[in-house]
This record gives C-alpha cells, structure tokens and sequence, in this order.
C-alpha cells in the first residue's frame, strides 16, 4: 500500500501532499520536512529506494523517490509494493502531469493543486493503484475537463481579458521536464 | 491540446499565491494569509449567500494555506455545501477539500455521508467515482458503516460503469482494511474474483489489490483466484508487447498488473493442478528468458519495468522453493545483478539474495558469489546498498566461510556508518559464536569487536563470552592470556577492561607462572585502567581484586592496601564503599577455607538460547533471523555449552540489589530475587503442590468468572461475594513470581464446617505446561460466624498460559453442602515489568514484530468511561509503563513491558486508540510471543 505520496522542491517546499492514513496537520507537516532531510542529502546515483524516516514508520516503509530537475517526487510505500513498479507509476505520473500540462513546471503544480489532486486521484485512490494506463487516465481527466469547461465559461473570459496575470514571466524556477531524459 | 489549459482558473486564487510567493520573509507569509483566512472567514460568515465560483475560490484558498502548513479550522461547512451543487466543479472541489482535511466532527460526517449517498444513487458516473474516492480517502468507521453493503452490490453489478468498477473495488478494499468486521462476505465475493477475467484491464488493476487482500485474510475462500491469476498472467506474459496498447509500458506488456499478479499468487502455496502449475512455471520461465534477450529500448524505463516482473518472479520462485532448477537460475540471475552498474538493482539483488540463502537448494548458489558481495561491502557509495551487503553475507555464513566474513565485518566495521555499527556488532558477535570451530578464534574476534568498536558492544555481547569462557575449561588459559594482552594497549576500552576484570578474576591463575605476567604485574595492570572506569566497572574491579587475594595470597597485603585507602573506604558512591569496607574485612577475618569457599570459581552457567540472538531478533524484528537458524543456534549453542541469559554482573551487582550483610552472596552469583518465591521455611511441610494431587476437580456449579474480569487491572479488592461468603484478595508480583493473600468472610453468625478450599489449574495449564507453579496452604476447616480466615498461595509463572486457575470451595452451612468454583484473577499481564522506552525505541521495536501473528488487535465498544485520568489508571494498573509523547496522536496509548516467566521474558507493546465519539477503541498489542497477544488482547478487550 502506498502510505503518502509527497512532492516538495530542491528546497523543502512542498508542493503536493497525500497522505492515505490519517495523521494531524502537524506531524503530516513533520514527515514532510523528516523526508526531505533525508531524500535531499542523497547523492544523485544512488538507488531511489531508502527506509522511511521514523515518524513514517521506520524500516517497515520505504521511500521510492526521483528527482526531477527542480522537484522531488517520494512516494512511502510498504513492503507489499515492487519497488521498481513505483518507480515506473511515479514515472507515469510525471509523464501524465506533462502531458495535461504541456510541459509541467513546478509553477504549473503550484497554481493548479486542485487539478494535480484530480490527476492523482485517477491513478492511486486510498493508497491503491487504480490505473496505469496513461491514456486512459488522460481520458478521464480530458472528460473533466470538457465538464468544467461547460460549467465556468464565463469566468474563463473573464480571465483572458485581464492582461495583469502573466504567469509564466513571474517566476523564474520552470523546471521543463524531459521524460526521456529525466534523471532515474 | 493539454487537458488542463494553463489560463483558466481563478484570478483571485491566483493573486493569491502570487502574493505568497513574493513574500520576503516568513512573517511576511503569515501576515498575508492570515489577512486572507480573516477575509474567507468574513465572506463564509457574512449575510451575502456566496455563489458556487467564489466558495469554490475560498476553498481552494484554504487548501492552499493549508498546504503551506497552517492549520485550518473553519470551511468545513462550505466544503460541504459544495458537495450538493449540481456542478461538477463545484462538487469536485468540496469532495477535494474532504479528502485533504479529513475531519472526524461527526455532524459533517452524516452530512457528507448524506451527500455521498446521493451521488452513489446518481447514476452519474463522474459523481459516483467523486463520491467513491471520498469514502476510500476518508475510510471512517461511519463510512464504513453506512457504505460497506452497498458498494459490493456496485461492484458486481452487471451494469456499473468501468471506471466506477474499479474506484468501486479500491474503495472497498479500503474499507475492508479500516473496518473488516463490516465488510460481510457474500455472493459477492465469488463474482470478485472472476474480475481478474475482466476484459478491461484497469479493473483487473484495481480489483486484484482487492483479491490479494482479500486472500491474505481469507485463503480458502480465495482459493479459485490462483488458476485464475495463472491464465491471466500467461496471457501478458506471452503476448506480443504490442498486444495489450496501452497498458504496454515502454514495450512492457502491463508491467504493473503482472508483478501484482505475482505478488498474489505469493499468497498461495505452489498449486496443486499439474496443468496449472505447469503453466506457471512456464511463465516463470520465460519471465526468467526474456531478462537474457536483447532489451527492446534503451531507455532506462523500458527495463525498470521488465526488472519489476523479474523480481516478482524471483520471489515467487523463493516463496515456493520448491523447483531447484528454477531457484538456480535466479540465483544466477541475480548474481549479474549484483555486478550491474545500475544502482536500484544491485540494491534489490542484494537484498532478494538474502531470502534465497536460507532456502537448502540454492544456500550453495548464493556463497559463489561471496566475493562479489564483500567487494560491494567495501565499495559501494551508497549506504543503503551496504547495509543490504552486509545482511546478505549474515546471512550466507555457514562453517565454511565464517572466517572469511567474519573478517570481512570485522575489517568493515571499522569504517561503517554509525547507524548500523551496533547490529553489524551483534551479527559477528553471533556468528563467530555459532560457527566457532575452536574457542580461540572466538575469544580472539570478541576481544577484536571490543577494540575495534567498543562503544557499540552492548552488555549482551560481553556477557556471552564471559558465559561461553567460564563453560569451557579449554580456552580459559587461553582467554586469560588474550585478555592480559589487550589490557596492555595504552587506550583500551571500558568493556575491555570489564571483560578483563572478571576473566583475570577467575582464572589469572591459569597464567601467573609466566613471570611477565605474574599476579602484581596483573594486578597492577588492572588497577592502573581503575581510574579511568565508570563505578559499576569499578564495582567489578573490586571483586576481580578480592578474588586475587584468594587465587594469590601473595597479593594480600598490596590489595588491603588498596581496598583501605580512603578513595575506595570512603568513596562517596555507596556501592563502592560498601564493597571495599566489606572485602577488606572479609579478606582479614575469614579463614583461607572460608576464602577459598566464598571465593569459589563461578559454576558453569545454565545452557539457555544465546542471548545476543534475542537481541538481534529484538532489533531486527524476527523475519531477519530465519527458524533454521534458530534451530541452529541451539544445536550450536549445545556444543558450546552455552551460557545463560545470567549475566555475569549478577553476581558482580548482587550487593547492590540485595544490600546483603555478607558479601559471600556477591561472589558466589546468587540471585538476589525470589525474597516472595522462596517459601517460608516453617511452612515447608505445609506446602502441597497442587499438581501432585492431581484428582480431578470435583464436578461444582459453573465457574464463576463475574469477579475475574475485574482484576486484569488491580491486585487488590472483593473478589467474590454472595449472603454468606466474601472473598476478598490482596496480591503481589514481582517478576515471575506473585503470592495472593485470599480472605475468607464468613457473612453470617453460623458457623461454615468443613471449609475446604482447593486451587486447580484447568485443561492446557494442567496437562500441556505446568505455566503457574502454585503452592497453597490448607485453611481451618471451621470458620467461625463472622470470623475471617486467610489463605496464602504462592505462584510462579513458568511460561505464558492464557487459562485461569480455579478455587474451589465447599463447606458446610446449616447441614447444606455449598459448593463454589471460581477463577482465580491470575492473568498473565501480572508478570509485567514496565519498560520506559523513547518514541523512538517504541517505534522500532513496534517495526520490529511486525509478523502478522505477534499482532493482535481488536475493535471494540467502550463499555466505561473513556476519561483520560480513568484509562490512564488502569493501563498503569496493568503492569505496563505508559509512556508519553510517544504516539504523534495524543489522544493514543502507547505502553511498554516485558512479561517475566520462568523461562523466558515476553516483550509487549501495546497501543490504544480511542475514539471519543464513536465510542469506540483500538487495541492493538504486539508481543514477541503470538499468544501472549492474543491473550492480552482478550483480556484487555473488556476492560475498557
């Protein structure tokens, strides 16, 4: 079972988190920051896989991490999961993150949490995997997508004529992912 | 087109985290949101209804902030309300905002389950899914309450939708895992299984982690899904990689969905149908070819994934050991792995090569690649590649290459990380002990381990060469030598010096005529380290030098001396003074035969499992140290003539415990225990062991168990009481041993004739183990209208038991014959010594009995009050220590203790997790012995 999914910056920021059991916002906040201690000391070609931190469960759970130019993505997992097999389902996810994104910058998962939550709820659900199949989880997300379209029209207008809001020239740290080439 | 298109959105949400991010300092952030949590919180409060854009704009906020780190208590509500708009958006995002901040407020969660409810009944298969991962995100018991009938039917149903089949199946997996007594088998589950034949693949995806747990549980009723799983699995495994589309992962054919596959089937014992089973291992077999073709994609991806469904298979093939040939050519296979320039699977060989050492086929296999391992042990940059090196040659030691790895971890330890200095110590500990071909080479790697990483030797590992020097006459000399030799390092560590102390102690003898090591040079040399050393070493010097005097009078004077000066007779440490005054008086006023006598050299120590083992196991949970191995040690250990769990310090230390007047109990290793144990002389030939007796128990009402209960938690009050008779009782335990005090009151003004009274141990405590050695002392037969007589019983606990003895009384009242058996309120929680543990070590050792029999857990109503200073009370009651800061819920129980019998001691952990207002508890216990959780379990269940 995977028992949280966290994704955090070169710096600790995190930017996504799911926790699939039940802690209080402060010790969720404390893994967060105990794995990040340990994934970033790490030096880039060691293995991905190390024992969990001890508020997480210690060396029952392993952490199954890549690094991404700019992110970190860890997935804490029992010993019930391959750990090559998650390496491949966070591999997939940063594939269909890009995809949905049109190369995904850090920045993309900053302003649209929600839609990273919908993209991730296609494919792990209560710690579960739910679908591998990357354009099958397109499909739904495109689907949502139409929905939502339909439904906030309106305010998408609203939006395009406000010219105040240049997202891209705002931050500098775009972290363009090559899929191919990603770092293991 | 991207799906999601990067200008939509909402322009305040945007602000908003742009504002963020600008900030300069930290309380510059805090500042602004908390200006923002002011202005949600004012439009939530305000008169204005909002409109579905702008609460679904406030809740994305606040899912933001609280991502951030702060807290969020309000918009629970609004979050709500969003779950019954009509739109999706809307809905979408409530239902997000629900699973990110689970709140257990039980008026929500009827709200919620409301809103769920009607989502379900949608036919609206977006809002089905939406509602679908809300109850597996949430997974609450009033969830699964509400829920667990329910969505079996959408699984099976003929009609659902496959997106919502699979959501359907992970959603009751979930609740399955939180809630199993809920989830009720039925017709249901055999159609479950028949999903692994499911057309669309996502389902098979999603409904085999639901089979896998299901079977885990349930095995038998699960049976049919292995064929199943075997056809499925054949079918990808020898399909074209173009044949499954999408599910083909870089020319992977569905990587996923095989290595589950297999991980299921590693829930079974290898199938019995000879077509079946030929199948698979046909399957087993190409899986184990195609790792030897040319890869299909040079992308790292594309063989991540044909090695995930390769170390899948490898393990199946371990789980079965059962086809040498197939165990071989793993073997082979990992054995290139070990050398692959890919980190992750070095790392995996490493640590799938560990499993396959202890199985007899291929433990040979696995020692060819000796060489390759201690390079990697020697070599390998990344720890945790080390570690798996060095648990990988722990495990494939054996007689013939125990000197080679012992050395190797030898040499390793003395660069190793710090984190696994004190397990690498404990493993050459026990495998230079188990494979110890002659007593030299073992005194020899000990004395190194003690030099090279003394600071990690734990008490245990000193104390076991001391047992195994003192067990066996032919390498004390030796020993006596070694250590002599050590001893004259200029810097040598304080165990060292211990170690020393007592061997010297003991057998200095065996090497004073070598004039350079005669008994001043020796005892110069040990009181030259006196200085430097911690009181209890000290302690222990102090008996090494009183037994000088007795192996070399010679030594007399220069010690007396010693012993007088006034930093040892005056020393402000109590044991210290005590132990110089009293050998100083000893050594002047007895006798050279009282000498002699109370200076006797220690008796062998009784053969008992090594005690270094049981702290590996301890460490490292008992899935490390495999049942061969076990059964190993003990027919080693029995070669050895192992020593005891006793450590020598007993008998060092015993003045200490015991503050005995004469300081011959000291030295002679008795125990100072046992004061409640040992029976009171005068009664001796009252005593009467009740398994002597043995008649049957004389056929009497129906035991009567009201009072038995009540006991778990306390020792004292009544313990039985009817219009003639109560029965109250007073009890004691320390350690393994306990004495009960039994009143009898006589309520009437009649007198009771022929009062008997009768202790019985039922059924297994009877006949399997003598668990409670009980002594007893008959009573009066005449008891007096409102008199009181008492009774004494002394119990031992021998081993676990999980029966209650019974007291059975008969007497006479008035002519009638009144016949009453009861359960004696001794529960095997008595025998608890509490442990004070850091969370830290809590957590660890909790990791460590991590096999799903040492754990026992129960779900339960609470039956009293769940006030805090009530339920702290009892857990202390208990036996346990109840250990704070230790769970990051504060809420939660956390207790620790070690149950004390005869033979063995029974670490315990236990949590309890209540839950205010369901009313509910979670118990969970996890104990180094299964049936002492359960029985605990059982016990505790009912007392809160």
């Amino acid at each position: 079972m995977i028992k949280a999914i966290l994704i955090f910056n070169n710096h600790g920021k995190p930017r996504l988190s799911k926790f699939y059991e039940h802690y209080n916002e402060d010790t969720e906040q404390q893994i967060i920051r105990e794995t990040f201690h340990l994934v970033s000391k790490r030096d880039e070609n060691v293995c991905n896989f190390l024992e969990g931190g001890m508020l997480i469960g210690g060396s029952d759970y392993k952490l199954i991490y890549r690094h991404y130019a700019t992110l970190y993505f860890v997935f804490c997992v029992d010993s019930s999961e391959s750990e090559l097999g998650i390496l491949d389902l966070i591999q997939v996810f940063v594939e269909t993150l890009d995809k949905c994104f049109e190369n995904v910058c850090e920045l993309d998962l900053i302003f649209h949490v929600d839609k990273v939550h919908n993209i991730l709820a296609e494919m792990v659900m209560g710690g579960m995997v739910l679908e591998t199949n990357m354009n099958e989880i397109i499909t739904q997300v495109d689907a949502q997508n139409k929905m939502e379209k339909s439904e906030v029209m309106c305010f998408v207008t609203f939006i395009n004529q406000c010219p105040c809001l240049d997202i891209c020239s705002m931050q500098g740290h775009c972290f363009a992912f090559h899929t191919a080439s990603a770092s293991r | 087109m991207p799906a999601v298109s990067k200008g939509d959105g909402m322009r305040g949400l945007a602000v908003f985290i742009s504002d963020i991010r600008n900030c300069k300092s930290k309380e510059a952030e805090i500042k602004r949101i908390n200006k923002e949590l002011a202005n949600i919180r004012s439009k939530f409060k305000g008169d204005k209804a909002l409109d579905g854009y702008s609460k679904k704009k406030y809740v994305c906020k606040l899912l933001f902030i609280f991502l951030l780190g702060h807290d969020i208590d309000f918009g629970h509500m609004e979050a709500v309300n969003l779950l019954s708009s009509n739109k999706y958006t809307e809905k979408q995002i409530g239902y997000l905002f629900i699973s990110v901040l689970v709140n257990s407020n039980s008026e929500l969660i009827r709200l919620i389950n409301n809103a769920i409810k009607n989502d379900l009944s949608s036919r609206n298969p977006t809002f089905m899914c939406l509602a679908l991962h809300c109850i597996a995100n949430v997974g609450s018991r009033e969830m699964a309450e509400a829920f667990a009938s329910e969505i079996p039917r959408i699984l099976v149903a003929g009609d659902t939708m496959d997106s919502v089949k699979q959501s359907a199946a992970l959603c009751l997996l979930r609740l399955y895992k939180t809630s199993p007594d809920l989830v009720l088998m039925g017709e249901w589950t055999s159609r479950v299984v028949h999903l692994l034949n499911d057309q669309h693949m996502g389902v098979v995806t999603a409904a085999i982690s639901l089979i896998t747990c299901l079977s885990q549980k349930n095995p038998d009723e699960f049976k049919t899904c292995v064929s199943l799983a075997v056809s499925r699995l054949s079918r990808i495994v020898s399909s074209a990689s173009t044949d499954l589309q999408d599910y083909t992962y870089y020319f992977v054919p569905a990587p996923w969905l095989s290595c589950k596959l297999l991980r299921l089937l590693q829930c079974y014992p290898p199938p019995e149908d000879g077509a079946v089973k030929g199948r698979l291992v046909e399957c087993l077999e190409t899986i184990l070819n195609k790792a030897q073709e040319p890869p299909k994609s040079k992308k790292v991806q594309h063989s991540n994934a044909k090695n995930a469904i390769l170390f899948e298979a490898i393990s199946l093939i371990i789980h079965y050991d059962s086809e040498p040939n197939l165990l071989v050519r793993a073997c082979n296979q990992l054995g290139q792995f070990l050398q692959h320039r890919e980190t992750n699977l070095r790392y995996l060989a490493l640590e799938s090569m560990c499993t396959l050492a202890s199985s007899e086929f291929s433990h040979e296999a696995v020692k060819t690649h000796i060489e390759t391992v201690i390079n990697a042990l020697k070599t390998e940059r990344d720890v945790s590649v080390r570690q798996r090196a060095a648990d990988l040659l722990y495990a494939m030691c054996d007689r013939s290459n125990a000197k080679q790895i012992v050395a190797e971890m030898l040499s390793y330890l003395e660069t190793a990380d710090y984190s696994i200095r004190e397990e690498m110590v404990l493993k050459v500990a026990i495998l230079a002990e188990k494979y110890a071909v002659d007593y030299s080479w073992y005194v020899d790697t000990i004395l190194n381990l003690i030099r090279i990483a003394g600071d990690y030797v734990s008490e245990e590992v000193w104390y076991r060469v001391i047992q195994i020097v003192i067990n066996r006459d032919d390498v004390q000399g030796y020993a006596a030598k070694t250590v002599f030799e050590a001893l004259q390092a200029p810097a040598c560590h304080e165990n060292m010096v211990k170690v020393g102390g007592y061997i010297l102690g003991e057998f200095g003898n065996l090497i004073a005529g070598d004039p350079r090591s005669s008994p001043l040079v020796q005892f110069n040399l040990l009181h030259s380290k006196f200085h430097l050393c911690s009181v209890p070493t000290r302690a222990l010097l102090l008996s090494a030098y009183i037994k000088f005097i007795n192996l070399f009078p010679e030594t007399k004077a220069t010690i007396q001396e010693v012993l007088r000066c006034d930093s040892q007779i005056r020393n402000s440490d109590v044991e210290l003074q005590q132990r110089a005054v009293e050998y100083l008086k000893l050594s002047s006023i007895a006798s050279t035969d009282v000498l002699a006598t109370v200076l006797e050299e220690m008796p062998p120590f009784p053969e008992r499992e090594s005690s270094i083992l049981a702290k590996l196991k301890k460490k490292k949970g008992p899935g490390a140290v495999s049942v061969t191995e076990l059964e190993d040690s003990k027919r080693e250990g029995g070669e050895l003539n192992g020593g005891g769990d006793r450590g020598p310090d007993t008998a060092a230390m015993a003045a200490s415990n015991a503050s005995t007047p004469s300081p011959s109990a000291d030295l002679l290793g008795i125990r100072s225990a046992a004061p409640v144990g040992a029976a009171p002389a005068s009664a001796g030939s009252l005593l009467v062991d009740v398994f002597s007796e043995a008649g049957p128990i004389a056929p009497s009402a129906a035991v009567n168990d009201d009072g038995f209960l009540r006991f778990v938690c306390k020792n004292n009050g009544v313990l039985f009481e009817n219009q003639l008779l109560q029965i109250g009782i007073k009890s004691e335990y320390r350690q393994n041993l306990g004495r009960m005090y039994l009143f009898y009151g006589n309520k009437t003004s009649v007198q009771f004739a022929s009062f008997t009274t009768t202790v019985s141990c039922p059924g297994e405590l009877q006949s399997h183990i003598l668990s409670m050695h009980l002594c007893t002392k008959p009573v009066e037969p005449l008891v007096e209208g409102g008199a009181q007589i008492q009774q004494v019983l002394n119990i031992e606990c021998l081993t676990d038991f999980s029966d209650a003895p019974l007291l059975n009384i008969k007497f006479r009242y008035g002519g009638a014959l009144q016949n009453l058996t009861l359960k004696l309120p001794v529960t095997i929680n008595k025998f608890f010594q509490p442990t004070e543990m850091t969370s830290s070590d809590f957590f660890q050792r909790w990791k460590q009995l991590s096999q799903p029999q040492q754990e026992a857990q129960k779900i339960f109503k609470a039956n009293h009050s769940m006030d805090t200073e009530v339920l702290k009370a009892k857990l202390l009651g208990l036996g346990t220590a109840l250990l704070d800061n230790v769970d990051p819920n504060p809420e939660n129980y956390v207790c620790a203790g070690v149950i004390q019998t005869k033979g063995q001691q029974v670490g315990c952990l236990l949590r309890l997790e209540p839950n205010a207002q369901a009313q509910m508890y979670r118990l969970t216990l996890r104990c180094s012995k299964d049936s002492v959780s359960r029985r605990l379990c059982e016990l505790l269940a009912e007392q809160f």
